[in-house]
């Protein structure tokens, strides 16, 4: 156990590919944590697709020991922190455990949205905060510009700002020495009754679930009884320990110290993050602040490609879920796509990130719906629900009126930009909140419904920016919203995975869109198809697959028997990944990509 | 109704003689042909009188309804190397009275030269690569010829060989309708009593597959490419050379009697390198299959007597499937009676029964107690009846 005067705890801030990890592996590397030959690129990004996204999205530590110019010796803790807004809640968690942080901008590039809102939640967080610019040996880099950026743009002084490179390792040191004078040490008193933040909590398939804590008051130990005050369950402690990062055992965890405990947990489910653990025998009085439970708020559909996979889909999801409770599934069954799951997520990224590491992980294809949001509905008789699902959306005459989740979206773009980030806000019912300048650069901040963001809205956004804007948002409450139900049908049958809830004013130009997209998806059949978007019995556009006229071999002689009949067995195959809507067959890519439908 | 073509002869052999050599490759061919410097014709003709009496081993005996020499470039084989493989090939089967001969073969003059030798050593029907009447086209077709060359070896192949056909590829780039039909017309008056009539495709791994990847030429689309399919059908009609097979066009008994039996599944034997056969043993159908690459088949000869790569049974549901996307090319269909000789199952179990009534409904197919038959508007979109058809 540390003394609270040698102990720093702090955390990375960063917009992605500002160089956070580089400068963690430095960190690491000048401490001493780990050997040259156990040191590889971003060593605290354990998934595969953390490394290959350069994003973090479990929150990390490691403990660091470093002797400063002073001679002192110290225990600094990193806490790595997931720097997407998807995972916003983990970041404020992350954030409590620590009194500092670290505020790495590139200095080339300069702020950007995503950095903004981390910070915003480390000064609400009363952390201090150290500016470093990074990747200053880069020919572009303009410290100064970037430095009087970070004190207009968010109001840092950014006087006393780090330069570094944590490519080439320069100053480094600089950066340790100055967490050690400017950071404060944490406070706590060990004699208190325990009090302990669970920071975040994984799965692992030797010791079970694992769980990141950061220690107040009171001391933790093996074999003490705890108990988790949210769900009220208690459990003995089995292993304490922290990561170098190495997971080391250690005798205690004291106040200000950061590490991780075992204690027999099945699932991470039964972990909420942000809950406090204190002593079964000697409970502490009141909870930390500021636990809530996590809220899935974009929902979709995830179908096997091959109905085959179903089984080994529900499996993966049971286990993906044993490390990340933060997404939550049910059975799903579509006329379209067979039979799947219905999944809540965080965010956008989120779902892309499950959806990776399923068809990565557990060698899955998948089919994912178009991504939806959770709506209000408030019927006549006085009832509410939450609907998560378009194909459940009640008979209109029963709803009295409908809530849709609305943003807080902040966005940073140079102003050559400015006009088609405004004009593609205003297109997608956006309430402009407000617009200013640092520099060349401006910071619009727009209300705008969810549901208009989670459909194309990135794409559209670096489109018409030419990648240069940055994007962030908040959750921002739920208004009331014209909403209806738009059906596409092909051969007048509804595609239930193709429905969506969609503005009154945006359902023309969408489902216009969408039969478009259709008509160019789905191959020429013997037999016409008519694809049609409608609202209720009102069909609001109209496209045709004319049939086709001709598909033959001009050549097959006894030579090409084997190879022809191979190709015609393929295209059988194919027919499997088809459904059937009367007489016409459409391939399931064709609903996939419509899906996708990234360029309308 | 279209007649059955006479010859049924259901019991007939074929037999199959593959020449590897070209003098050119053409842009549009994917068949198995190779430029070579030069071609040892001695070694060679042992080779395939080898490959060929390995090939009797087992069909020995049969009666032989037709021989086709193709390529490649068959007209560049020395006549000797024919005359001998004929010879060697009655020693083997029985021949019918009526056997048919055929031989591919190229306009150019020095080949056209030797048409007079061909026939004396016992061709007696040539196929004509003629391709195209516009020398331009033929130009973009790569081919060594031009348009006086065709006529001057139409006029040839008249004069040596009771039978004779020739080939014409259309939907070439930027090829209208008119266009094709005037060089129809001129086709037609110089016709035997057949023509093959080929839409040009892309075929993977040709020099045509590349540069049209790369844009360096576009196709007729999907509704002119239909257009030209139906006016070219027409057009014959009315000359009296009826659509027996998809791009294959003739006058009552001028079919030819080699190919039917590929697209009846009827038994064929193959020698030379990459030809492949068919063959009906017991209640068995079997795939062979000679050493593709032509040094490689010449050596396997050379080693063990003869160039079989593969032989393999067919899996019932495998020859259901080739029986009928090889029969449904032709007007008559497929027979109920020659599908089960072939196949040794019935024709409706290799039919999807969820499929079929909205087929018949649509004109495609007809089903009736004779067999079942794609019409004129289902063989023009085979490929999309053949998925939809057959059973899952």
């Amino acid at each position: 156990m540390t003394d609270l005067a040698h102990i720093r705890n702090f955390a990375i801030i960063a917009h992605i590919d500002h160089g956070k990890s580089t400068l963690a592996d430095r960190l690491i590397q000048f401490c001493g944590g780990l050997e040259a030959r156990e040191m590889r690129e971003q060593v605290l990004d354990s998934m595969d697709i953390e490394r290959e996204r350069g994003i973090t999205i479990k929150a990390q530590t490691v403990r660091l020991a470093y002797t400063a110019r002073n001679g002192e010796s110290y225990e600094l803790n990193l806490m790595d922190t997931p720097g997407h807004v998807d995972f916003a809640y983990e970041v404020s968690r992350s954030l409590a455990a620590c009194e500092g942080s670290l505020l790495v901008v590139d200095a080339s590039q300069g702020v950007e949205a995503q950095t903004l809102a981390n910070v915003y939640q480390a000064i609400e967080a009363n952390h201090e905060i150290v500016p470093v610019l990074n990747k200053i040996d880069l020919p572009a880099a303009e410290p100064q510009r970037v430095k009087q950026q970070i004190e207009e743009v968010i109001g840092l002084d950014a006087s006393g700002a780090v330069e570094i490179s944590a490519k080439t390792g320069l100053n480094i040191q600089e950066v340790l020495e100055a967490l050690v004078h400017r950071l404060p040490p944490p406070r706590g008193d060990a004699a208190a009754p325990l009090k302990a933040l669970l920071v975040d909590s994984w799965y692992d398939s030797y010791l079970g679930v694992v769980i990141l804590v950061r220690v107040k008051d009171g001391v933790l130990k093996s074999g003490l009884k705890v108990r988790f005050m949210a769900t009220g369950a208690a459990h003995p402690v089995e292993r304490v320990g922290v990561f170098t990062p190495k997971g080391v055992p250690v005798p205690e965890l004291g106040p200000g110290e950061i590490g991780f405990i075992t204690a027999g947990i099945k699932t991470v489910a039964d972990c909420r993050i942000g809950d406090t653990i204190t002593e079964d025998r000697r409970p502490a009085a009141e909870a930390l602040p500021g636990f809530k439970p996590l809220q899935p708020v974009v929902f979709c559909g995830l179908f096997p490609t091959d109905a085959a996979d179903y089984d080994h889909l529900r499996d993966s999801l049971a286990k993906l879920r044993l490390n990340d409770a933060s997404f939550e599934y049910e059975p799903e069954t579509s006329a379209a796509l067979g039979f799947g799951f219905r999944c809540g997520f965080l965010g956008l990224l989120h779902l892309e990130i499950i959806q990776e590491r399923l068809e990565r992980e557990f060698n899955l294809n998948l089919i994912t719906t178009a991504p939806s949001v959770v709506y209000h509905i408030h019927l006549t008789n006085g009832e509410a629900m939450a609907l998560h699902n378009p194909v459940d959306m009640p008979d209109p005459v029963k709803i009295d009126h409908i809530e849709e989740p609305w943003i807080k979206a902040t966005v940073l773009v140079p102003d050559d930009y400015l006009g088609g980030v405004l004009a593609l806000c205003e297109e997608r019912r956006g309430v402009q909140l407000d617009l200013t300048y640092a520099g060349t650069r401006a910071m619009v901040v727009y209300r705008l419904p969810l549901n208009e963001v989670v459909f194309d809205f990135y794409d559209r956004l670096k489109s018409v920016s030419r990648g240069y804007a940055s994007f962030d948002y908040q959750m921002d409450g739920y208004s009331e919203g014209d909403l209806v139900l738009m059906n596409i049908l092909v051969n007048s049958e509804p595609v239930d995975a193709l429905a969506i809830i969609v503005h009154r004013s945006q359902a023309e130009r969408r489902g216009r869109a969408l039969c478009e997209r259709l008509k160019e998806l789905i191959p020429r059949q013997l037999f016409l198809i008519a694809i049609q978007a409608a609202i209720g019995g009102r069909i609001i556009a109209r496209e045709t697959v004319k049939a086709l006229r001709k598909d033959v071999l001009a050549k097959c002689y006894g030579g090409d028997i084997t190879r022809k009949r191979k190709l015609l067995e393929k295209q059988k195959e194919g027919r499997k990944r088809m459904r059937q809507f009367g007489k016409v067959e459409i391939p399931q890519s064709a609903f996939l990509a419509a899906l996708k439908m990234s360029d309308s | 109704m279209t007649p059955a073509p006479p010859g049924d002869g259901l019991d007939d052999l074929a037999l199959y003689i593959h020449w590897p050599f070209c003098k050119s490759k053409c842009p549009y061919c994917d068949f198995n042909s190779h430029v070579r410097e030069a071609v040892d014709q001695r070694r060679w003709r042992d080779a395939l009188l080898a490959d060929l009496d390995h090939a009797a081993v087992a069909t020995g005996g049969r009666r032989l309804g037709s021989i086709f020499f193709g390529g490649g470039t068959p007209s560049l084989m020395a006549p000797d190397t024919v005359a001998a493989l004929l010879a060697r090939a009655a020693r083997h089967w029985r021949f019918a009275d009526d056997i048919e001969i055929t031989l591919e073969a190229n306009p150019s003059s020095v080949e056209a030269a030797a048409f007079g030798a061909l026939g004396e050593a016992g061709v007696n029907r040539l196929s004509l690569g003629v391709q195209a009447l516009d020398d331009d086209a033929l130009r973009f077709l790569g081919r060594a010829h031009d348009a006086a060359d065709a006529l001057a070896a139409i006029e040839l192949a008249r004069r040596h060989f009771r039978r004779f056909s020739f080939d014409l590829i259309y939907a070439r780039p930027g090829q209208s309708l008119a266009a094709w039909e005037a060089e129809l017309a001129r086709a037609l008056a110089l016709a035997g009593d057949h023509l093959s009539l080929y839409q040009l495709t892309i075929e993977p791994g040709t020099a045509f597959a590349t540069s049209y990847a790369r844009g360096a030429f576009a196709l007729p689309d999907d509704e002119l490419a239909a257009a030209l399919y139906e006016a070219t059908a027409a057009a014959l009609a009315a000359a009296g050379l009826a659509a027996y097979e998809i791009s294959n066009f003739a006058r009552s008994g001028g079919e030819s009697r080699h190919n039917l039996v590929y697209w009846r599944y009827g038994d064929y034997a193959g020698i030379g390198p990459g030809a492949h056969g068919r063959l009906t043993r017991a209640a068995d159908r079997i795939a062979t299959r000679q050493y593709r690459a032509p040094e490689t088949w010449l050596a396997a000869v050379e080693r063990q007597g003869h160039g079989r790569d593969e032989s393999l049974d067919l899996a019932p549901e495998e020859s259901r499937r080739e029986a009928l996307m090889m029969g449904l090319r032709l007007a008559e269909g497929v027979e109920r009676r020659r599908f089960r000789a072939r196949t040794g199952s019935e024709l409706d179990a290799a039919l999807d029964p969820a499929r079929l009534p909205d087929l018949i409904e649509a004109g495609f197919i007809e089903l009736d107690a004779r067999g079942l038959r794609a019409t004129p508007a289902g063989r023009q979109r085979l490929n999309a009846v053949l998925t939809a058809l057959l059973a899952p």
